[in-house]
This record gives structure tokens, C-alpha cells and sequence, in this order.
């Protein structure tokens, strides 16, 4: 250690130093100083290096595999030397043939599409605890599998496995040495006792626990509070089901069970078998050198080699040959015997034999019903295996998936051997592991084969992506004086027009008739001229049904489009649910709902606007009034927009002048917000800007001469220009202000937003207090965008702060040349009235989608002071705190 | 007080490291080590680094390293050797 620090400082443990005299925590430290050194040296080799030293290990792992699994042997009496030198060779070969071409080192995983790196980062020192059972196995696999990753390793094997692993270590050690490893990458703890394990696992200096052996060790590993990979034990169920091939099921389970004398925790543990099969089974398995034991010998073997006390194995069995076990139990068996097998009538403490044995013991439970053997097998599945390993032989897919649904286990092994399946590669594709992951219910933090991946910090490095945007108008837009005669082309049989009782008296509707085909049928469905109600929406439908309209005309202002739109989607979609519809979003690609797209009935719908501003003839939003619930929704989504908009100025000539002021205001504040919004595009801004430069000339010619053909042609074209411009860039918060105080005193929708409007600029252009997290937005340009705008329209000034003030003057100009109310005090609100409806009319404003696309995000606080700017109106230093930035043209085109 | 400069490479770096411990332990003065050519550290190079760093530490003087590489940064940052030495350009 290289600073002065108490134990409690490196441990945390405060009980570490009453266990471990100094001589012993001066080792352990030194221990962890020079692997914390090998690791940090190792952070510098290249993907190379590491392979290199890989296959020299491999290679002394195989050359090397006799040996420890005698020496293993030799020292923990357990298993079978032939199937422990099989082990150490999967240990090392299989696990080779499965890392020798992964990426480990650096950018290990490029996503292109996703612009996502994956980058290696090593964990540094881990401390690894590797148990009795497959002692040298475990710790050829643990070292190949910390030098693939650049990690260095303490190990601290079971003391009864000491030597062998200790040799393990040593020889994985002096062979990734020699091929240039850092000194001290791998060590061994002499002698290793409980308080060392518990120190080092305390220890600041340990990134991760590995522990592979009893439950023991398992919990003491995640108890430490030190991120840890804990492998313990499990119970293995195994479904025989009546379809499986039954001669190879025998042979699979015989050959796992007696594998190593079974100490590997996957092994089948009790076999539920069908009672169709269960005396076949039997016999093959008999055949093949088990010995099936009678009722009494079931119950020798469940005093004998079960502990009464604590329910759980005799560790003197584990590992041991059945042939000894029957000798020790005091079972006659013929020469040979390979398995014990016991029938058992249950599971639980009741029923002894029904946990984990280590050792070639099987336990059998014969299933009258399928249902009965699934839940034999989920029962032994919770004594004491969630997490761990299952099996099913069977032939029928739909048993074996159901087995996979119902059982807890990180691997469910299919027609093959529990204990080889699961250490993966050799029957399957799973990944090769002497680690069994158990997940959540076995105290695991994963299901998985423990592999290299789990020893590596995974680094995402994510690019900002520029993401996919979108300008989506009507097909078909026809614009100027008669554009209206293009219906001549749109074939129809039967045309439903809706549309408003003042136009039908005004005759619109008849030009329009004029204009359809001859062969058309057409009735004319008359609305109010307000926004569509539930009520008006559903006799709109029934009117369309009757005729089986194949076309409707929405001919009127945005309330009459709006409700042909919505009138179109329950006509095509009955069982559209609009108030699901209707339900927030933060993005339209990433919403919950999900709009039709299955449609019963199909209409063209053709929108004829009547007023000069909502745009709702290229906009994909139609706004619904439940009177019942007095509630207004918003529907938003692409499939709303009609197919076809005929702009044609004649419909607008007789607009009276508030009305013309109302909606070309409206048409204005949806440039400008669209303009600076989040959303907004070079496609946007193209609509945007030509829109406001048009409702600058025009609106004012348009309003002092109604009749001049020029003005209303070009503000009937700004409103739909400007529509297209907000239906794929939004609005802000200027709406969601208009939008409340509509509600709230009924004021007319342009209008609300002229009172707004001049105030709402100023505050957009200011730096925010809070920006807006937007992926579409670079840097915050709003201010930019508005002298960008005053110079369009040739206001002057030499500063962005000097422009946007000039930009707000203009607009303070014209509202007073449309006669405008300029507070809403005007209105004759009296102060009272507004101060008690201010925090509503905030509320409303926040919960409204329309700012969301603003540049700025408007705190609560300031809503409040914008609503109390527009009540006071205009007011001193509107423009304050611009930042004075140039204008920098890219921001047109960003 | 003086200063010594010494340059290391991926060859030479021992002995570089040889020559400052000497220079560091016949004068008063910080060490300055030119670390453009190292491309990478190993174990016996970091150990002579560390005793160059305790021996100054015992004469009160200080290790200043310039132009060293990321990796070998990183390196010095995990064996917490950075908050014994300075960095210079």
C-alpha cells in the first residue's frame, strides 16, 4: 500500500482486525498492492498480447490436465480422475475455442446503426473463491478467463483443495508470465482461512468477487457490499417425459449423474418420470448398471447420506463412487453398480432425498398426470435449485417449452446430460462455464454461464444521433382563385360535404357542388360551426355509413376540418378509441398508442379551408370537446391529415375583419413558433419564414381591404405555408398560454395569441433559465432566428438584440393596426378575476403538448409572469438579456 | 535548487531511471523525466518509479514527468502514483 491507512479504511470490516493478527493483513495486503500493480500494467497490452498469453496458458492447461486432476483427486478424495482430466481440458480448450476470437481489448462491439461503441474496460483485481468439487477446472477456467479480459486474480481455494489449486494457479501463472504477463497477475492465498476471506473481500482494492462454491461462501460474497458474481449450489429436477426417447434419456442421465461421482451442481438431482414410462425407465436404467433401491434401502440411504439435522448432504458422500456409498450405507449391490436410485414419494424435509446430492444417488418420483410431474419438478426446483440448471427429455415441443416457462432455472437442458449441458459447448451452445449463474433466486446477480463478459466493465460510448426527421403534408395541395375546380378530378360515387350552417347560406357549398363530378352523389351534412363535439362526430359517422361516402369535403374554418377529420377515422376505424387516442406524448415516434391502421370503410378527404389561419387542411390535429366530461382532447397523428387541401381564395373574400385579424395573427404565431422551435427543420424554416414575410405584407392589406384579391390569395396561402411549417415543427409556448386563456374567458384563439405574442418573443429570445432538452436543436439559436426573421422583413438594426427588439416593435405595430386588444385587462378582466385564475391558468398551459417543442423551457414561475405581461400588456425592457450573437446563417439550415 | 532532466525510452528507460535516482540521490533538486519515448510501462520500470518517487520524497524534492502518454498515464492513476508526481508540459 502505498498510503497510510488503517484496516478499517482499506476494509470497511470493522471485526478484521480482532481475527487477523498484522503479519497475516500485511501479506494479504501485499497480495492485493502487486495485483493491483499487474492490473494496472495491464491496462496497456493491446487484444495481441492477450491472446498470445491466452493460448500459452491454454496450451499448459491441456498439457497439464492429467496431472491436476490427479493431484485433485489425490488431495480431496473426491471424483473420478478420467472425468476431472475431462473437465480441466473443457476448462481450458473448449473455453479457448470459445474466447480465442472475442474482442476484449478496446472498441469491442462497434452498432453502426445505433452510433454505439462497446469498450473494454478491465475490472483490475478480482478476488476468486473456487470450491472442492471441480477445484483445478475452476481455476484453469477462472485464470484463462481473467487474462482474455486484462484482470488479475487472488484466488482463495477451498482448504481442502488447496494444493491442487494452488498448483493450478501456479503453472496458468508461470505460463502467462513467460509470454509477458505483469508480474503478480495471479496469486494464491497460503493457507487460507474464513477471517482472510472475509478481509479481502472487504478490501477497497478488490473490484469483484467471484465465488463459486457452497451458499456459504455465496452470501458472505454479496453480503460485502463489493460487486460479486456468486455461484452456489442447486437442485437439478429432471422431467422424463413419456414421449422421450427412452434408451438415450438413460444413457444422458447415467452418464451425468456418474460423472465425476457427481459433484457437478448442475447434475440431475431427482427425475420425475411419467407414469406411462416409469417401470421402463426403470429397467433401463437398471440395464445400464443402477441399482434400483426397495422401499427400505430408500430409507438407509436418506438416514445415511442425507444429514437429519440440517437436511442437507453428508459431505462424506460427495463425490463418491456409488458402489462405496452403498457399502457405507450397508446396501447389497451387484459388482459394478454405477447409480443408486431411490424412489420417492414427495418432496421436502419430509422426503430426504429430494435435495442436492453431489454423489451418483438419483431420486425418482413417478407422475400419474403431466401436470403432476410439472409440479413435482417446480417443487424440487424451489428446494434449494431457483436459478440453477433443469432438465426435460421429451420429444413433444410444447411439454418442453412449457418446462422452460415454469421452471426457475438459468439453464433449462433439452435431450441432453444436466451436468456436461450446462457447462455449455459440448452438447449445446451454451457458453462454455464453470460458473453457474443463478440469477435473483439464488442470491446471483445474472442467469448466465459466467464468462469473459462478466469480467469486464462494458463502456458504451454513445454518438449524438442525428435523428431521423420528417416534413409530411397532403399528398395534394391546390392553390389560387378557383383552385376549387380540381375536384372535377377525384372520382367519387357518393361525397358527404360537411361543412357549417353560415357557408351553406352563403352558397359556398353550391360552388363546391358545382365542381364534383357529375355521376357523384352528395349530401350535405350540416355542423356547428364550433369545435366538434363527441355528439356531432358520431351522427357525422352515422351520415357516412348510411351513404357509404367514399369521399368527404370538409368545407369550413378549423373546427369543420378538424371534425371531418376526426369524423374520417372512426368512419374507416370504428373501434378507434378517441380518448386512448388522445393520450399524452413526448414524442410522436415513440408513443404508447398506437393510431389504426386496419380500416373498414375507406373516404378521400378533401379540406376547403374558409378563414385564413388554423391550417388545419395540411395539419395532422383535430381538437375534440367532450361535453360531458367538459374536457377538450387533442388528437394528433399523421393518418388525420387530409389527402387533399384546395386553397382557394374565394372562399375567404367575405372573412369579416376581426375574423380576418383572429386568424391571420394565428397564421403569424405559427411561423414564428415553428421558426425557433425544437422540431424545426431547413424544411420548416423554409414555410416558416415565407409564411410570416407574407403575413407581414399581406395581413395588414387583407384587413383594410377585404376585397383585394392580391391580399386574401397570399394570407390564404401564408396560413396553409405556415400550417405545413407548425404540422411538422409544432408550436410553443405561445399556444399553450392561447390555449388556457381561451378556456378560461373565452377568448378568441388569435386573439389570445396576439396578447401573448410580442411577450412570448422577448422571453424565447433571452437566455433560458432552462433550456429545453431537445436532440433536434443544436446550441440555442432562437434569438439568432428572430433577427434572422426581422432582417426578412427588412426591420433593420445592427445586433441580434437590436433586431429581435425591432422584430418585436414590428409585431407590437401591426397588432395595433388590426385594432387589437393589447392586454387582457382590455378585455375587461378585472385584476381580481385573472389573480384567482392565474395558477389554473398555468397549470393548464404546463400540462398542454404545444411547448414542448419550444426552444425554452418555461417554468412554472414563468408562465405565471408571461400571463401577467399579457394581462398588464406591452411593457418596458421586453427584449432584455439577448445574447449578442452574430447571426450565423447555419442556423437556417442546421 | 537544480534540476535533472532525464529521458527514458522503451529501451533505455532503466537505465534513465538509473541515472536520475543517481543524479536525485547526489543533489538537492527535482527530477524532471521526459517520458516521449515511453511508450508503455512494465512491472520492473513502475518499481524504479516508485523508489525514485520514495527517495524523493525522503529529500523533500519532487518528480515532475513530462509528455507522458495516456496509457502509461492510466497506469500511474491506478497505482495511484499520479498523487506522488507532477506533471509538466
Amino acid at each position: 500500500m502505498s498510503t497510510v491507512e488503517t484496516v478499517q479504511e482499506r476494509t470497511n470490516l470493522p471485526l478484521a482486525t480482532e481475527d487477523l493478527d498484522p503479519k497475516r493483513i500485511d501479506y494479504l495486503d501485499g497480495l492485493v498492492a502487486q495485483a493491483s500493480t499487474a492490473a494496472a500494467l495491464f491496462t496497456q497490452f493491446t487484444q495481441e498480447d492477450v491472446d498470445r498469453i491466452v493460448k500459452a496458458m491454454v496450451l499448459s492447461g491441456l498439457e497439464q490436465s492429467a496431472y491436476l486432476a490427479s493431484l485433485a483427486v489425490e488431495e480431496t478424495k473426491l471424483g473420478v480422475m478420467e472425468d476431472k482430466v475431462i473437465k480441466n481440458m473443457v476448462a481450458s480448450e473448449f473455453v479457448y475455442n470459445f474466447v480465442k476470437d472475442k474482442k476484449t481489448v478496446g472498441v469491442i462491439r462497434e452498432i453502426p446503426e445505433r452510433n454505439l461503441l462497446e469498450i473494454a474496460e478491465p475490472i483490475g483485481v478480482l478476488f476468486s473463491l473456487t470450491p472442492v468439487t471441480n477445484p483445478t477446472s475452476t481455476v484453469l477456467f477462472k485464470c484463462i478467463v481473467a487474462i482474455k479480459t486484462r484482470n488479475a486474480v487472488i484466488f482463495s481455494p477451498h482448504p481442502k483443495a488447496w494444493r491442487c489449486c494452488a498448483e493450478a494457479v501456479r503453472i496458468m501463472y508461470e505460463a502467462a508470465l513467460k509470454h509477458g504477463a505483469p508480474a503478480g497477475i495471479f496469486s494464491c492465498l497460503e493457507s487460507p482461512t474464513l477471517p482472510d476471506n472475509a478481509y479481502l473481500m472487504h478490501h477497497k482494492s478488490i473490484g469483484l468477487i467471484d465465488a463459486t462454491g457452497g451458499p456459504g461462501v455465496v452470501k458472505a460474497a454479496y453480503s460485502s457490499g463489493k460487486p460479486a458474481l456468486g455461484v452456489g449450489a442447486g437442485n437439478t429436477p429432471v422431467y422424463f417425459e413419456k414421449t422421450a426417447d427412452i434408451n438415450s434419456a438413460v444413457v444422458d442421465i447415467t452418464v451425468s449423474k456418474t460423472f465425476d461421482n457427481g459433484t457437478i451442481c448442475a447434475s440431475e438431482q431427482t427425475v420425475v418420470i411419467d407414469d406411462e414410462i416409469y417401470d421402463r425407465v426403470l429397467k433401463k436404467f437398471s440395464d445400464l448398471g443402477a441399482h434400483i433401491c426397495d422401499e427400505k434401502e430408500t430409507a438407509l440411504l436418506e438416514r445415511t447420506v442425507i444429514d437429519p439435522g440440517t437436511g442437507f448432504m453428508q459431505p462424506m458422500a460427495v463425490g463418491q463412487k456409488a458402489i462405496d456409498i452403498a457399502r457405507f450405507v450397508g446396501l447389497k449391490v451387484k459388482k459394478g453398480t454405477k447409480l443408486l436410485i431411490a424412489p420417492i414419494g414427495g418432496v421436502g424435509r419430509e422426503h430426504p432425498l429430494s435435495v442436492e446430492k453431489l454423489f451418483p444417488v438419483l431420486a425418482v418420483y413417478r407422475a400419474k398426470s403431466a401436470d403432476e410431474a410439472l409440479r413435482v419438478c417446480l417443487d424440487v426446483n424451489h428446494a434449494g435449485g431457483i436459478g440453477h440448471t433443469a432438465v426435460i427429455f421429451s420429444r413433444n415441443d410444447a411439454v418442453i417449452r412449457k418446462f422452460g416457462e415454469v421452471i426457475n432455472a438459468g439453464r433449462i437442458i433439452v435431450n441432453s446430460p444436466g451436468a456436461i449441458g450446462a457447462l455449455g459447448a459440448v452438447y449445446n451452445d451454451l457458453v462454455p462455464t464453470f460458473s453457474f449463474g443463478c440469477g435473483t433466486g439464488g442470491g446471483n446477480s445474472t442467469t448466465d454461464n459466467v464468462n469473459i463478459y462478466h469480467y469486464l466493465n462494458i463502456k458504451r460510448l454513445a454518438r449524438r444521433t442525428q435523428n431521423h426527421m420528417w416534413f409530411r403534408v397532403p399528398n395534394q395541395i391546390y392553390f389560387n382563385l378557383n383552385a376549387v375546380e380540381n375536384l372535377r378530378q377525384f372520382p367519387s360515387a357518393t361525397t358527404v360535404i360537411i361543412t357549417s350552417p353560415l357557408l351553406e347560406q352563403i352558397g359556398h357549398v353550391e360552388i363546391v357542388r358545382r365542381y364534383l363530378p357529375p355521376e357523384t352523389h352528395v349530401h350535405v351534412q350540416v355542423i356547428p360551426d364550433a369545435e366538434p363535439e363527441v355528439k356531432v362526430i358520431l351522427q357525422g359517422v352515422e351520415t357516412l355509413n348510411f351513404y357509404k361516402a367514399d369521399q368527404i369535403i370538409a368545407l369550413g374554418g378549423g373546427s369543420v376540418i378538424d371534425a371531418a377529420k376526426i369524423m374520417k377515422l372512426k368512419y374507416e376505424s370504428p373501434a378507434a378509441d378517441l380518448e386512448e387516442l388522445a393520450a399524452p406524448f413526448l414524442d410522436l415516434r415513440k408513443r404508447v398508442i398506437e393510431y389504426p391502421t386496419e380500416k373498414t370503410n375507406r373516404a378521400r378527404l378533401v379540406a376547403i379551408p374558409t378563414t385564413s389561419g388554423t391550417g388545419s387542411e395540411v395539419t395532422p390535429f383535430a381538437v375534440l370537446t367532450d361535453k360531458a366530461s367538459g374536457r377538450k382532447v387533442t388528437l394528433a397523428d399523421y393518418s388525420l391529415t387530409p389527402d387533399v387541401a384546395i386553397v382557394d381564395p374565394q372562399f375567404v373574400m367575405t372573412m369579416p375583419k376581426a375574423l380576418t385579424a383572429d386568424t391571420g395573427i394565428d397564421c403569424l404565431t405559427h411561423g414564428l413558433e415553428a421558426a425557433v422551435s425544437n422540431y424545426a427543420s431547413p424544411y420548416t424554416d423554409s414555410n416558416a419564414m415565407q409564411a410570416i414575410r407574407l403575413a407581414f405584407k399581406y395581413l395588414p392589406i387583407a384587413y383594410e381591404h377585404p376585397n383585394d384579391e392580391e391580399a386574401r390569395s397570399m394570407m390564404h396561402n401564408a396560413a396553409c405555408i405556415a400550417a405545413m411549417a407548425f404540422a411538422n415543427a409544432s408550436v410553443g409556448v405561445n399556444h399553450a398560454l392561447a390555449h388556457a386563456l381561451g378556456a378560461r374567458f373565452g377568448i378568441a384563439h388569435g386573439r389570445a395569441n396576439a396578447l401573448l405574442l410580442p411577450h412570448v418573443i422577448a422571453y424565447n429570445a433571452a437566455v433560458p433559465t432552462k433550456f429545453m432538452p431537445s436532440p433536434f436543436s443544436q446550441g440555442y439559436v432562437s434569438h439568432t432566428k428572430y433577427a434572422m426573421i426581422a432582417d426578412l422583413l427588412g426591420l433593420g438594426g445592427t445586433s441580434v438584440p437590436e433586431k429581435v427588439t425591432r422584430l418585436v416593435e414590428a409585431i407590437n405595430q401591426l397588432l395595433d393596426q388590426l385594432r387589437f386588444p393589447r392586454s387582457i385587462a382590455e378585455l375587461g378582466i378585472s385584476k381580481e378575476d385573472f389573480q384567482q385564475s392565474i395558477p389554473g391558468l398555468a397549470q393548464v398551459a404546463f400540462a398542454d403538448p404545444s411547448w414542448r417543442s419550444n426552444p425554452r423551457m418555461p417554468l412554472m414561475e414563468e408562465l405565471v409572469e408571461l400571463l401577467w405581461k399579457a394581462y398588464e400588456g406591452r411593457g418596458p425592457a421586453q427584449t432584455a438579456n439577448v445574447p449578442q450573437d452574430d447571426i450565423v446563417q447555419e442556423v437556417v439550415t442546421r | 535548487m537544480t534540476t535533472a532532466t532525464a529521458h527514458t525510452d522503451e529501451m533505455g528507460g532503466r537505465q534513465v531511471l538509473a541515472d536520475a535516482t543517481e543524479k536525485l540521490a547526489s543533489a538537492d533538486g527535482d527530477v524532471v523525466l521526459d517520458f516521449s519515448t515511453v511508450p508503455r510501462l512494465d512491472s520492473e520500470l513502475l518499481r524504479r518509479l516508485e523508489d525514485l518517487v520514495s527517495m524523493a520524497d525522503q529529500k523533500a524534492a519532487a518528480i515532475k514527468i513530462r509528455n507522458v502518454n495516456i496509457d502509461v498515464y492510466k497506469v500511474l492513476k491506478l497505482t495511484k502514483l499520479t498523487r506522488r508526481l507532477s506533471f509538466v508540459n
